[in-house]
Formats: C-alpha cells, sequence, structure tokens
C-alpha cells in the first residue's frame, strides 16, 4: 500500500495541515510520498522530506501549478495517482476544489473531511454539520479522501530524511486562469492551528468593538475567529468565520463572545477542549457546549478578563 | 445562453437532526425539508443572470425522490424557466449525480452552470467539482462574486487566506459560497404561476448512470456528548478555572 498526500504550501514553505495529513496517512499505514505541486516551490519540497515518516517527496515544479488551479493540478494528481492505493489532501479550501476533481477523473467516489481513521478501506467522518457521525467504508480500487485536518495530531515536521524527486509533468488543461488574490493580513496566528482562539459575533455590535477582542487576543497569543452574523455584519472579513461553512477549528481553549451558538456554528468549533462563553443572555444555546459560562456585558468582562490573564 | 441549476431537498437547517437509535441514519420521517441553502443562492444568481439579459433561460435540476418535486417548484417560483427531476429512491452520491448532470449538460448544452458548493445533509462538497471534471470543463468554486462577459466568466472566490480570482472559459461550473448574495423569497403569484411550468421526469437509466451507492455507509452515530458545563460568577472565578482546573492559559 502506497499513499499519496498533497501538500498544502505557498511555494516556499508547506502549510500546518499537510503535517495533520501526513498523520492520517500514518494512522492508515503504508508508505507515503509528499506531491508538491506548484511553481518555484523547492522550499516546500525540501519541508516535505524533513516531516517524519515520509519515504519520498514529488515535486511537479510548472508555472501550470503556481497558483494550483484544480483543471490542472487534478490532471497531474490523477496521473501520478493511478499507482497508489491512497490519495489524500488536507480538507481546506485547495483540497476541497481539487480532490473531487480527481475522484471524478479516477472514476472513484471521494470521502470528504474524515475525522478519523478505522482501517485503511474504513473511516469516521461527521454529517448533518457534525450532528451526526458516520462510519464508512469504500470498495473503490483508490480512496481519494480529504482528511480534517484538527482531526489528527500534526506528524513531527522534522526527522525525515525522503528524497525529493522531479516529477516531469506539465498539465495545463487551458480552461482557467489566475487573476489576482485579496490576502487579509494577520499577525496573530493562523485560526485552524491556534493553541487559543477568541471568537466575537453579532454581540459585539461593530467591527471597531472588535479591538477588545484582538487586544484580549495579543494578550494570550490567540487567533481570532468571528461568527457568520459578524461577518454578514460587515465587522469583519470573511476568512475569519468559524463554523459549517468557514473554518472548522479544534484548539485548546475557544472563547466565544458575544456569540449565540447556531448549530452552524457549532459545526465548525465544538471539538475545541475547552469551551468559555461570554454572552449577555443566559438562554443562549452556546451555554449548552461550554465548559465555562459567564453571564453578562461582553464589554465590562473582555476588558477585565484581559486584565487578569 | 442557458444556465442550468443543480438542486437539492435537504432536511430544513435549522432542524437539530436526531440520530435513528438503530445507528442507519439520521431520522427522516416527518422532519421539515427545504431547499439546501446554498441551493438558493445558486438559483438566485441564475435568476440575477436572467435580469441581466446574461441568461436566457434557466433550467432548475434535481437529482432524488419523487417529492423533490416540491424544492423545483420552489425554483421554479423563484424565477426558473423549467425543471428536471432525475427520479431515485437510492441515495444517490455526489460521483452518481455529477454523471446525471453530465448527461444532462450533453443534451441541453448550458452556458453556465450553477450549484451550491456543498449540501447541508451530506457535507460532502463535491458534485459541482466532479461534474466539471466528468464535462472537461473549468470551475469556479466558493464563489462570492461571478461576472460573465464575452463568453468568459471571471470568479471571485472565498479561499482560506482571503479571495481569490480566475477567469474560466465558457462553459463552466460555478458553485456559491454564503456571500454571493441574498435569496429572495417566492411571493405568492409566483408560486401559483410555477405549477403551470414544465417539469419533466427521468431516471437515472436515461443517462445511462448507475447511481448504487459505492461507499457503504456502516452505521451514523451521535457525537460524543460534551460534559456539562457550569456557570462561573465572576471574571476572577473564570480566570482562576481556566488556570488551575482546565489549565489552558
Amino acid at each position: 500500500m502506497t499513499i499519496l498526500v498533497i501538500a498544502e504550501h505557498d511555494n516556499a514553505s508547506l502549510k500546518g495541515a499537510t503535517l495533520n495529513t501526513v498523520a492520517a496517512a500514518q494512522a492508515i499505514g503504508g508508505d507515503i510520498h509528499v506531491l508538491v505541486a506548484g511553481s518555484g516551490a523547492q522550499g516546500a519540497a525540501d519541508a516535505a522530506a524533513q516531516i517524519a515518516g515520509v519515504s519520498k517527496v514529488l515535486l511537479a515544479d510548472n508555472a501550470a501549478y503556481a497558483h494550483q488551479l484544480a483543471e490542472n493540478v487534478s490532471l497531474l494528481v490523477a496521473e501520478l495517482g493511478k499507482s497508489y492505493s491512497h490519495i489524500l489532501a488536507p480538507a481546506t479550501t485547495n483540497g476541497k476544489n481539487t480532490l473531487p476533481r480527481v475522484a471524478a477523473l479516477l472514476d472513484v467516489a471521494q470521502i470528504s473531511e474524515i475525522s478519523k481513521v478505522v482501517s485503511a478501506d474504513t473511516f469516521e467522518r461527521p454529517i448533518y454539520a457534525g450532528n451526526a457521525i458516520a462510519t464508512v467504508q469504500s470498495s473503490d480500487s483508490i480512496k481519494v479522501i480529504t482528511v480534517r485536518p484538527t482531526g489528527f495530531d500534526a506528524a513531527a515536521a522534522t526527522g525525515g530524511s525522503a528524497a525529493v524527486e522531479a516529477v516531469a509533468s506539465a498539465q495545463d488543461a487551458g480552461k482557467s486562469s489566475f487573476i489576482g488574490e485579496e490576502l487579509a493580513k494577520s499577525d496573530r496566528p493562523e485560526l485552524a492551528g491556534a493553541k487559543i482562539v477568541v471568537s466575537g459575533g453579532r454581540g459585539m455590535g461593530n467591527g471597531d468593538n472588535f479591538s477588545i477582542l484582538y487586544s484580549l487576543a495579543d494578550k494570550l497569543g490567540a487567533a481570532v475567529g468571528a461568527s457568520r452574523a459578524a461577518v454578514d455584519a460587515g465587522f469583519v472579513p470573511n476568512d475569519m468565520q468559524v463554523g459549517q461553512t468557514g473554518k472548522v477549528v479544534a484548539p485548546q481553549l475557544y472563547v466565544a463572545v458575544g456569540i449565540s451558538g447556531a448549530i452552524q456554528h457549532l459545526a465548525g468549533m465544538k471539538d475545541s477542549k475547552v469551551i468559555v462563553a461570554i454572552n449577555k443572555d443566559e438562554e443562549a444555546p452556546i451555554f449548552s457546549v461550554a465548559d465555562y459560562g459567564i453571564v453578562g456585558d461582553l464589554f465590562e468582562i473582555v476588558p477585565q478578563l484581559e486584565k487578569l490573564v | 445562453m442557458k444556465v442550468l441549476v443543480a438542486v437539492k431537498r435537504v432536511v430544513d437547517y435549522n432542524v437539530k437532526v436526531r440520530v435513528k437509535a438503530d445507528k442507519t441514519g439520521v431520522e427522516l420521517a416527518n422532519v421539515k425539508m427545504a431547499m439546501n441553502p446554498f441551493c438558493e443562492i445558486a438559483v438566485e444568481e441564475a435568476v440575477r443572470l436572467k435580469e441581466k439579459g446574461i441568461a436566457t433561460e434557466i433550467i432548475a435540476v434535481s437529482v432524488g425522490p419523487q417529492n423533490a418535486q416540491e424544492q423545483l417548484r420552489t425554483a421554479l417560483a423563484l424565477g426558473a424557466d423549467r425543471a428536471i427531476l432525475v427520479q431515485t429512491e437510492v441515495d444517490a452520491e455526489p460521483l452518481a449525480i455529477a454523471k446525471i448532470l453530465k448527461g444532462i449538460v450533453d443534451q441541453e448544452q448550458p452556458g453556465l452552470i450553477v450549484l451550491g458548493k456543498q449540501a447541508i445533509d451530506g457535507d460532502n462538497n463535491q458534485t459541482g467539482q466532479m461534474l466539471a471534471a466528468l464535462a472537461g470543463i473549468g470551475q469556479g468554486t466558493f464563489a462570492s462574486v461571478v461576472k460573465v462577459e464575452g463568453g468568459k466568466a471571471q470568479v471571485t472566490r472565498e479561499i482560506d487566506g482571503g479571495l481569490q480570482t480566475v477567469e474560466l472559459a465558457l462553459p463552466a461550473v460555478v458553485t456559491t459560497d454564503l456571500r454571493l448574495n441574498e435569496p429572495r423569497y417566492a411571493s405568492l403569484p409566483n408560486i401559483m404561476k410555477a405549477k403551470k411550468k414544465p417539469l419533466d421526469v427521468k431516471t437515472p437509466a436515461d443517462f445511462g448512470v448507475d447511481a448504487t451507492p459505492r461507499v457503504k455507509t456502516l452505521k451514523v452515530e451521535p457525537p460524543a456528548e460534551r460534559k456539562a458545563g457550569i456557570k462561573v460568577k465572576t471574571v476572577e472565578e473564570l480566570v482562576e478555572k481556566l488556570k488551575n482546573e482546565a489549565k489552558v492559559i
């Protein structure tokens, strides 16, 4: 059994989710190869070669893969993937964009966002916004799977010494082109990988009020998230959204401030180790999942909390 | 240009689902069903393209049980011109649905195909991508802005770090993210008119597709319950608990 892991990277370095995906591959068992498809991606490939448990790194370095357009990368992965038993990618927007295309090209089903490996062909995955956990068994010859990063502890980023092998293939489907991107700038830890997350909801009132969350987050070394209500109201950009349609996080500590706790929000954070809810409505559903709840005005509680931690 | 929109009948998003006692699935008997929220956004986008004079005809399609006709009627009431139901009683997987949609795309030759980014029941987020792959065309997934001009579509996509814009040759598949638009409500006169619009019923076999699932669901269980938490009175108490009891700060 040989497993191909598709690396999530920005050409220069690997994204953390790749390590969690390698960990899922280790749980399946077998030889693990990592594919780095990009342009000028030697740095990411070198980093992948150092991951403990990886036996080979395939580097497909070509302008066609510069922005990892699904149309191009899926042709590459489908071509390489034929000789593998499993193809894994992290369930990031990139992985979700590309892997179903790969599965269709190989004429196999895809299993989305697994949270646990039961055996080489059986996996657990959440459905209905995390309100049910399905155990599914695949009968396909090649298992194409996206991995929920928060479901697996990261593999060690160092300790491995895999060889990097160049892949000459250059697939350009000619159906799409990259125009531009607009990335939100942040000095705080990445939301999906942060140990502590402080999130604000509609109760914050406006975007300026988020400053009290930013200053609490900075004191805790935390990332700042938001509910859909806060994003839709324009308080913060949408890449901060935690939930079924945003990011799924599972930090050590999740502090929900002015968030009622709708099903769709809970889907994104209820695997956090400790949940703290700050809300003035003591009937808010968030209190049913919170380990520690405090009923009161967030504009008094948050600054006080910042002073005490 | 024809626009094809795929819609799915799912449990209403406000319903808190319960897992069946025999662990074979979730309880769907007597549960309120509705159009998947992302599909509503897809229908709305198609209708807006028609209002701008870009789309000439909107075809709504659903793969599902007989009563998915209700959701197709909703799409017709919102502005779709005609509908196709591919009726199957098996719970078709994304790959089978994508193959059926590919059959419809071959017949209808739409310029744009719009789907929701994921259905809130299976949470798969696969069908649009699979359809694009099978049809050999481009995809604009997780779209928050769609501009159609001169045989091309510019799609702004919601990605992990922010937004990305790609240009796609038409025909192409677009899957909608939440912020693409705010779906309208169907008015009563339009609901009445929708009853007279054409709705064809077909079967997967008409498209040569075997909808038998490839992935077997062995069991469905409720997620692990979180143990009941406590309410604290003061911030001092909260910090003390976090430091000494939970040891997370």
